[in-house]
């Protein structure tokens, strides 16, 4: 049987992978929303991990809204990007100073 | 010491999942890191059923591999992106980056390891019967003590929708299209003008 902190240190490893390619990809917009993505899964790994461990459902219950939000997000920052892209015809992130924050 | 099957599946999908992982943040081609990505989404639907959480694991491949990285593909095949600009600076933010990243790996394994973690702190709970339905259970919770975090859920996803479409619906006032409800709205007034003429050969003689 794999003990529970198999499953932690994967998903803490998986996390760690994404905020390095956060770093890594700075300019890139796209591989920004994918390490997000896979930041989220690393989470959800470690929801699942505890609720089998602890034997309760609420973990996956609480893994089915991250999903739902994550998809949504998704959606929103894709239709962004798509937008951003037709007004300046580039995705890098040193071009987004139109509002001079 | 041998590897039981459960521990060597746990093995092999894990490193399947953390090169995948390294994949998505280091290839050339956006292209590429969505496919890894969707590797690393398979793999991980595949841990997940070690762990008994089955409706997840398929909701994953189902929602996430079918739904939203199909997105991802459309989206980075639809634009046409400078990669050399994208990657400038790639080289000079990789140690800083794989400096953080170890640092946090440290970190988080030695506060997760198996010091505080490991099966003789947390017990492995047996593995469920034969008749067990992961997806009952499930929606028993769902369905019953989070019924209203569900219909929110719905709500994010409407929103998510009018969000998408709204911003992405472009108005193009250079191309001649239809408009229904003017063309209904149209009376005999606004199109034909009764004119008076005078009597033909009037004019003559």
């Amino acid at each position: 049987m794999i003990p529970l902190s198999h499953y932690l240190v994967l998903g803490a490893a998986l996390f760690c992978i994404a905020v390095a390619g956060v770093f890594l990809n700075r300019k890139n917009v796209i591989v920004l929303l994918m390490a997000i993505e896979l930041m989220l899964l690393a989470v959800n790994t470690n929801f699942v991990a505890f609720a089998r461990y602890l034997g309760d459902t609420t973990g996956q219950v609480f893994v089915f809204f991250v999903l739902t939000v994550a998809a949504a997000e998704a959606a929103i920052g894709l239709a962004i990007l798509v937008v951003l892209f037709r007004n300046r015809g580039s995705i890098n992130v040193d071009d987004m100073d139109r509002m001079k924050g | 010491m041998a590897l039981s099957f459960e521990e060597f599946l746990f093995y092999a999908f894990g490193a399947v999942l953390l090169a995948a992982a390294l994949g998505v943040i280091t290839a050339r081609n956006p292209v590429h890191s969505v496919l890894f990505l969707v590797l690393a989404f398979f793999t991980s639907a595949a841990l997940w059923l070690l762990m008994e959480a089955e409706f997840l694991a398929l909701t994953l491949v189902l929602v996430y591999v079918g739904a939203v990285m199909v997105l991802f593909l459309f989206v980075v095949m639809m634009l046409d992106i400078d990669l050399a600009a994208l990657r400038a600076g790639f080289a000079r933010y990789l140690p800083l980056g794989l400096a953080v990243a170890a640092i946090i790996v440290w970190e988080m394994a030695s506060v997760l390891g198996p010091a505080r973690f490991g099966p003789q702190r947390v017990q492995a709970p047996p593995a469920h019967a034969a008749g067990y339905s992961n997806t009952k259970a499930l929606g028993e919770t769902l369905y019953t003590e989070h019924l209203y975090a569900f219909e929110v859920a719905a709500l994010i996803l409407l929103v998510a929708i009018v969000a998408a479409i709204a911003l992405t619906l472009r108005r193009r006032p250079d191309v001649k299209r239809q408009d229904p409800a003017r063309q209904v709205r149209v009376r005999r007034r606004g199109r034909v003008r009764l004119v008076r003429l005078p009597p033909a050969g009037e004019g003559e003689g």
